[in-house]
């Protein structure tokens, strides 16, 4: 395991051993007066100087979260207060937000991190407060008179500190928005602070990279054309050995009916390649014409979790690509944040997508009337359509080596309301599917922990705590019923569940839900199956076997 | 405990100035006239103006928060009230948030268990104790609309009967006294019980729930123990409403404490957290219907943005592009 993060046992003795609000201790405390403290495992790398320099980010320099001095660019306070300011003014959202909850709290034990760690200011209610107590303190009318009855405070290099670690314990998932009477979602609190702090350059590798990487060669890796195509060329041939099947997949070519966008972890990542293999097997099984973009080669969009321009920014690459290669529409493969923007930024920012055409599966003749205006289909919606109209192939006992589980992705269920859609798909393609408990799935569903651009390796004791209560509830399904594999619609979980699966359910392996698709397709002309898409033994086979014996 | 006493002391002080103005100093008019026409001038405008400083910024994106099933295939049933695809949808959505508090009905207490183990568990004290606190408050305040009328409307006669329907006492005990006595003591208990309610709770958290605690034991204290003139009080209302400036009759310091209260109650409302009360239907992740791919959502300051083009990305890669075998624009 990582050097990031404690031994298992040690962090589930510290779970039942600290004492936490969870458990009813440290309410003696304010929380405003608890310090911030970076330790090895909570604190993501900043943005190398390199970075900021290529997407004209501001206060590029070489520092650490664990640095006495952060070197602030001089005049940072006016920078924040102006730039909350003009915020303000930008967001009915922000303003609403900061103004009117109640500290009901409700949405206290509602947050994974605070799950996780127990620390009070994971609380969403208090992540809001950070900025809150500084909104209070500068803005608003009464300040000076109830100063200290109204919970506000000056902005300090502390309270930046603590900004820059708590609003990177956020994952932007809104779960605690289900929850909120009023709505509050914390995610806008958290996308405003974040915008804020970058302004004086307090930032995140793991988040700048990808968006530098994603700016200059279309995808977060940075992979240029040539790897790009690749790298798809070579699952081509893992799927022509194990099926006989040859798929041709066709780059930036014009005309084709639909462009494929899809997060490029799908195409370089371990286990997401196993996904794009599904996609590959189903839009050959039923002889879609489509293209792959190397040019708009990501589907996801870390400028989500940067700023709102950057999001625009790369987002815009979609539209540009589809309009250049005259395509009739957009077909999206599986992603969290990827389909947060599409479904609910795309078409305000870049849009309106007139030169595309109203969505239509060549196949089925389906409209798809819930995207006519920003023309671009979700993967499982499109599949449940086909399997609905019988026409695919399919025998689900090539997946009766796998006991699924569906972990429903933070902005798919709560962003966007697709929840009976991949259900459907994997109902159809597999015979053991295992719903975890009530309050952990759909809407309720429980971040992965490490979304929002928190991945990084060296912020793996916050990623495990914070993935703590979705593994939880795995093993809940693998203790009741044997559960091996858990299916999302993910590309960030594909790349974040195994560690923590690897960490908290040993055994649980993560499989995207195309992967299970491509298992389960017959395809015209195949070798006889007996491996899945990761050579792994397919239970028929075995049966086969036992009975060749 | 700073947080808890500081707001009580504010509290019992704000009802001592009424009453010892009153009884020692003959304030009554200050009390009675001058004071509650501020304080209502104060809150409607105050009111007006935090709507309106809300409205006047704009919702740039639909950020609808999802909490069931989106509308997509025709075969697959869409969750209406919490993922609508309408605007009428969407205005179900918040009215029954408004009246039924549906989100808070979601509410589930964690625990953590050794293991170790989460366990949610259902928790409908906060809904409960919430919806109670806040419909009683409503029928109390209609119930007020006797002094307001020479012959109070048809409805507010039926809700007062109903509300007494118990005749405990005389004059009848309306259960809604006893009701949201019962809420405010629960809301102010788990905020101080609760760990994690007591670390999240500020001062201006305890302020509003004493205050209204101070104004329903005022007004109680006049209905059931010492009994002012109730005459007195309609006339003085009734000359309120309709713009007159005349002197109360004699009618009890302990009307002046509860007129007081309200009047600092309405004068405190838009600057704080009770404009909740207006927030709860401009929240854009429940006012706003999920239909974000079927209809074209304008953000009044969105500009066309600079991007890297296809252009310039061919050009970086060109040859890359062409040994790969990708078609190029420009050769």
């Amino acid at each position: 395991m990582s050097k990031y993060a404690p031994r298992k046992a040690q962090l589930a003795r510290e779970f039942l051993e600290k004492p936490t609000p969870l458990k009813g201790a440290q309410a003696d405390r304010e929380w405003w007066e608890m310090p911030v403290d970076f330790h090895d495992g909570n604190w993501c790398f900043p943005g190398k100087p390199d970075t900021l320099k290529a997407i004209g980010f501001p206060n590029p320099r070489k520092w650490a979260a664990t640095d006495e001095d952060w070197q602030l660019p001089d005049g940072w306070e006016k920078i924040i207060h102006d730039g909350l300011k003009e915020r303000l003014k930008k967001f009915r959202s922000l303003k609403l937000y900061l103004d009117s909850c109640v500290r009901c709290g409700a949405c206290a034990d509602k947050c994974h991190f605070f799950l996780g760690s127990g620390d009070p200011k994971n609380m969403p209610v208090i992540r809001a407060e950070l900025l809150r107590s500084v909104y209070r303190n500068d803005f608003p009318m009464v300040k000076k008179i109830l100063k200290g009855f109204s919970g506000s405070r000056k902005l300090t290099k502390e309270v930046i500190k603590e900004w820059h670690s708590y609003f990177y314990q956020c994952t932007e998932c809104r779960r605690c928005s289900v929850f909120c009477p009023l709505g509050i979602d914390t995610a806008e609190i958290t996308m405003v602070a974040r915008e804020l702090l970058n302004l004086i350059g307090v930032n995140n590798n793991w988040i700048l990279a990808p968006v530098a990487n994603c700016n200059r060669t279309g995808n977060h890796l940075g992979i240029e054309p040539h790897t790009f195509v690749q790298n798809i060329m070579s699952l081509v041939d893992d799927i022509e050995e194990l099926t006989g099947i040859t798929v041709n997949p066709t780059f930036n070519r014009k005309g084709a009916e639909i462009l494929f966008i899809t997060p490029s972890g799908d195409v370089f990542g371990d286990p997401g390649v196993y996904t794009m293999m599904g996609y590959l097997l189903l839009f050959h099984h039923i002889g879609l014409d489509y293209t792959i973009s190397t040019y708009a080669s990501e589907g996801g969009n870390f400028g989500l979790f940067t700023t709102n321009d950057m999001m625009k920014k790369l987002n815009a690459k979609m539209y540009h690509e589809a309009e250049r290669l005259k395509v009739k529409w957009i077909l999206g493969g599986e992603c969290g944040h990827m389909w947060r923007v599409v479904h609910q930024y795309m078409s305000t920012m870049n849009g309106p997508a007139d030169f595309l055409e109203e969505p239509v599966s060549p196949i089925t003749g389906t409209k798809f009337t819930n995207a006519t205006s920003t023309k671009m289909v979700h993967i499982a919606e499109f599949t449940a359509d086909l399997i609905k109209h019988g026409k695919l192939k399919l025998d689900p006992s090539r997946n009766d080596h796998l006991r699924t589980t569906f972990h429903d992705s933070c902005n798919v269920s709560r962003g966007m309301g697709m929840l009976e859609e991949p259900r459907f798909v994997l109902n159809s393609v597999c015979n053991s599917f295992n719903e975890m408990p009530e309050n952990t799935i759909r809407e309720k569903t429980f971040c992965c922990g490490s979304g929002s651009g928190i991945n990084a390796e060296e912020f793996m004791e916050m990623r495990m705590r914070g993935g703590f209560p979705r593994a939880n509830a795995v093993r809940t399904v693998k203790k009741q019923h044997q559960v091996n594999a858990l299916i999302t619609i993910c590309a960030i979980d594909r790349a974040t569940l195994p560690p923590l699966m690897r960490y908290w359910n040993p055994g649980v392996a993560v499989y995207g839900l195309h992967e299970l698709v491509g298992n389960a397709l017959v395809m015209e002309g195949e070798t006889p199956r007996t491996e899945d898409l990761r050579e792994n033994p397919m239970a028929i086979a075995e049966e086969r076997e036992d009975g060749d014996a | 405990m700073k947080k808890v006493f500081m707001p009580l002391i504010m509290v019992v002080l704000l009802a001592l100035i009424p009453y010892v103005a009153v009884t020692y100093l003959n304030m009554a008019y200050l009390f009675g006239v001058i004071i509650p026409y501020a304080a209502a001038f104060i809150f409607i405008a105050g009111f007006i103006w935090r709507i309106f400083d809300w409205l006047r910024r704009p919702v740039p994106f639909p950020i609808v928060t999802t909490c069931g099933q989106e509308k997509s295939l025709d075969w697959i049933k869409q969750n209406h009230l919490e993922s609508p695809s309408t605007r009428f949808g969407a205005a179900m959505r918040v009215l029954t948030e408004v009246l039924f508090f549906r989100s808070l009905f979601r509410n589930t207490k964690a625990e953590l268990h050794t293991g170790p183990e989460l366990v949610y568990a259902s928790s409908k004290w906060l809904w409960m104790g919430g919806l109670a606190f806040h419909w009683s408050l409503l029928i109390i305040g209609l119930r007020h609309a006797r002094f307001f009328f020479i012959e109070p409307p048809a409805f507010i006669n039926a809700i007062e009967h109903a509300d007494s329907f118990l005749e405990l006492t005389l004059p009848a005990f309306f259960m809604t006294d006893a009701i949201v006595l019962v809420a405010l003591t629960f809301l102010v208990a788990r905020r101080i019980r609760d760990a994690k309610l007591r670390i999240i709770s500020l001062q201006t958290d305890f302020f509003p729930l004493f205050l209204i605690g101070g104004i329903v034991l005022a007004g109680m204290g006049m209905r059931y123990l010492e009994r002012v003139d109730i005459l007195s009080i309609k006339a003085l209302m009734m000359g309120l409403v309709s713009f007159s400036f005349e002197a109360p009759s004699e009618i009890g310091a302990l009307f002046f404490v509860h007129l007081f209260l309200v009047s600092m109650l309405a004068i405190y409302f838009p600057f704080s957290k009770l404009m909740h009360m207006g927030a709860i239907f401009l929240s854009p992740t429940r006012n706003l219907p999920n239909n974000s791919r079927e209809k074209l959502h304008r953000n009044p300051w969105n500009k066309p943005g600079k991007f890297r083009t296809y252009a310039e990305y061919e050009d970086e890669f060109r040859e890359k592009m062409k040994k790969a075998g990708l078609p190029v624009e420009k050769d």
